[in-house]
């Protein structure tokens, strides 16, 4: 047994699909294709093989994510990742916010952002200049969304230059995308019983 | 600027400067953001969902959050489905309301959606294949519109 997990946590949850995820053993020759360029190709993971009902998506999704998060230059890596926090928090995706932060912590050897963000939530005490990209991403996430030139300016003030200014707007658009799907196909799940 | 693009030519972005060299630093990526516009609106496995009907609900879902240009840009392509682009059409007359319904929370109320809304769609007849595709479609325009709003604003422009 497993129940829904319904609180931030950095301790990354299960995933359960809510419909059900294509069947490797019954995959055609696209979804094989599309599922061999995703990051775990020794276990495809269910979620993936949810999003395998939709093989064009999919294969485009995952070399964009790719690119986005981790190609070199512009944004450091850890503040890409509060992007994808703020987006995650915004949208309540457990799941991504899970990830996202466990990736931070490891990237700064710390938790105290992270410990910080999910305590405290948008009163959280931040540096100047992970106040100004979690507000930013936090306003973007909105729907409609809420940035405006006053957050582009807290951004430049706090240092930032213009590839990484863009590198925020991608990631954090980009779990605008990645919300959708993991927090509307699934429930993030820990095993009952299992340490809170 | 390709004028093909609707990211890029939608966010005005100018030939020269900083932005557009920190643009141009990431056309990889806007080379797949292009990709992926076209496998969630015109894919050639559409399932249940015609790209006339995609491209009304993208639209509707730029309505909802604003992006009345990128709105305009994707009705334009939605034909006889133009009605659906119109937050106000609530699909009962093309038996699209759970369709409507569910898009218009994802796009809106990302945080509230629940076990029960997929659930919705289901007991609708809707298959999980095709329910898949709703969300992917969904959650592209969520990047797309966020990704221009973002790119306006570094213009100096409104979002």
């Amino acid at each position: 047994m497993s129940e829904v997990v319904r609180k931030f946590t950095r301790r990354v949850p299960e995933w359960r699909p809510r419909v059900a995820p294509v069947k490797l053993e019954e995959a055609s020759e696209a979804q094989l294709d599309a599922l061999s360029v995703t990051p775990s190709n020794t276990k495809v993971s269910d979620y993936v093989l949810t999003l395998a009902h939709d093989v064009e998506s999919l294969k485009v999704r995952s070399p964009l994510f790719n690119a986005i998060m981790y190609d070199k230059g512009g944004m450091s890596r850890a503040e890409r990742e509060i992007g994808a926090i703020g987006a995650s928090m915004v949208n309540r995706c457990i799941f991504c916010a899970a990830v996202h932060a466990m990736r931070h912590a490891q990237l700064t050897n710390s938790t105290e952002v992270t410990d910080k963000l999910f305590h405290d939530g948008h009163a959280a005490e931040l540096s100047g200049r992970d106040r100004a990209i979690f507000d930013f991403a936090i306003a973007l996430s909105e729907a409609p969304p809420g940035a405006g030139a006053d957050h582009v300016k807290a951004l430049r003030d706090a240092g930032l230059d213009e590839a990484e200014i863009l590198d925020l707007i991608l990631s954090t658009a980009l779990f605008g995308w990645a919300n959708r799907l993991m927090h509307v196909l699934g429930d993030p799940t820990r095993p009952v019983n299992a340490e809170a | 600027m390709n004028e093909n693009d609707t990211t890029l030519s939608l966010a005005g972005i100018a030939g020269t400067g900083p932005l557009a060299d920190a643009v141009a630093s990431r056309s990889n990526i806007f080379e797949m953001t292009r990709a992926a516009e076209a496998a969630v609106l015109r894919p050639r496995e559409a399932g249940r969902w015609p790209h006339e009907l995609r491209a009304a609900l993208a639209a509707r879902i730029a309505k909802l959050n604003g992006a009345g240009d990128l709105a305009g840009r994707y009705a334009a392509a939605a034909g006889d489905y133009a009605p659906v682009a119109d937050p106000a059409c609530d699909g009962s007359n093309d038996g699209l309301g759970p369709v409507l319904a569910f898009m218009d929370k994802v796009a809106a109320r990302t945080r509230d959606v629940a076990a029960t809304d997929i659930a919705a769609l289901q007991d609708a007849g809707i298959e999980d294949a095709d329910i898949v595709r709703l969300c992917e479609l969904n959650a592209f325009l969520a990047y797309q519109l966020r990704l221009i709003a973002g790119l306006r604003l570094m213009a100096g422009g409104q979002p």
